[in-house]
């Protein structure tokens, strides 16, 4: 299980809703995939309402984060090869 | 027991030691050594506990545990540091609780197939609340119930189109609506 204080993330968006968080994906990333709860990315269980969209803008993801008592924060991670990973699942879709 | 300087049962993330499980016999009484090879294993309940800002919930989940061992079923916690940490302070000598898990450790379990339940009951005050019951929907084959309080109970209602049995109440600091809508469903009933 991993930690999402490992990563060197950004927060675009805090103490959000669900819904926000994917509005926010669709409406200003070039690129999105939408996946289930559970799905894996950096290795942290992405937690939502499916479905959970996940934002790719060129090496950056971006994607929800929930805490129990902070809600959902919009996180964008610099990793290409994860990026990669992602694109490659929306592809075998 | 181990007790810090202050007189709490340390919690950790992967605290559930066997001791505080429940097993067949301590449930039926049974100390023989005969095995039923045809016995059913217990049925399994997964509470899973939201932010503990809103007082009923540690209340209603002791009460939950209780109901759950008086029926035969094994109860399980899942709830962050904070949500477990009040249980644990409140039954320091685990009258009532048995296995306490993290809240990620368990999603994580459950994705991975390495466990499941055979209830699901999943604590809403907020946002996350839900967006908690839904993952446990989708990764989970436990039948779900979602216990929906607080102040803004109606609005969360409605946001939750996921399949699952509704308990509704607008409880925040007296649990007695929220229990009095729960024991109408009776989540323990086999």
């Amino acid at each position: 299980m991993g930690c999402v204080e490992d990563l060197n993330y950004e927060i675009l968006i805090r103490d959000a809703s669900f819904k926000e968080c994917r509005e926010y994906i669709r409406g200003h990333f070039p690129e999105s995939i939408d996946v289930e709860p559970g799905f894996k990315i950096f290795d942290v269980h992405v937690i939502g309402v499916p479905p959970i969209a996940v934002g790719l803008d060129g090496d950056n993801v971006i994607f929800p984060y929930t805490k129990p008592c902070h809600g959902t924060y919009l996180l964008r991670v610099n990793d290409a090869a994860e990026a990669a990973r992602l694109r490659a699942q929306k592809k075998t879709r | 027991m181990r007790y810090n300087s202050n007189g709490i049962v340390p919690y950790t993330q992967d605290y559930c030691p066997e001791k505080y499980r429940y097993t067949i016999s301590q449930m039926t009484g049974e100390t023989g050594m005969e095995q039923d090879a045809n016995a059913q294993p217990p049925v399994t309940a997964l509470l899973v506990l939201g932010c503990p800002q809103v007082p009923v919930q540690t209340s209603i989940a002791l009460y939950l545990v209780s109901r759950f061992a008086k029926a035969g079923m094994t109860p399980v916690i899942a709830g962050n540091k904070a949500a477990n940490t009040l249980l644990l302070v409140a039954d320091p000598d685990r009258h009532y609780l048995g296995e306490i898990m993290d809240l990620d450790r368990a999603v994580a379990q459950i994705t991975e197939k390495k466990r499941d339940f055979d209830r699901c009951l999943v604590f809403i005050h907020n946002d996350a609340g839900i967006s908690y019951a839904a993952t446990m929907g989708a990764i989970s084959k436990a039948k779900l119930y979602v216990l929906v309080y607080g102040e803004h109970q109606d609005e969360l209602v409605q946001q939750i189109t996921f399949p699952c049995v509704k308990i509704a109440a607008k409880a925040v600091h007296n649990p007695m609506p929220l229990k009095k809508a729960i024991d109408e469903v009776a989540p323990w009933a086999v």
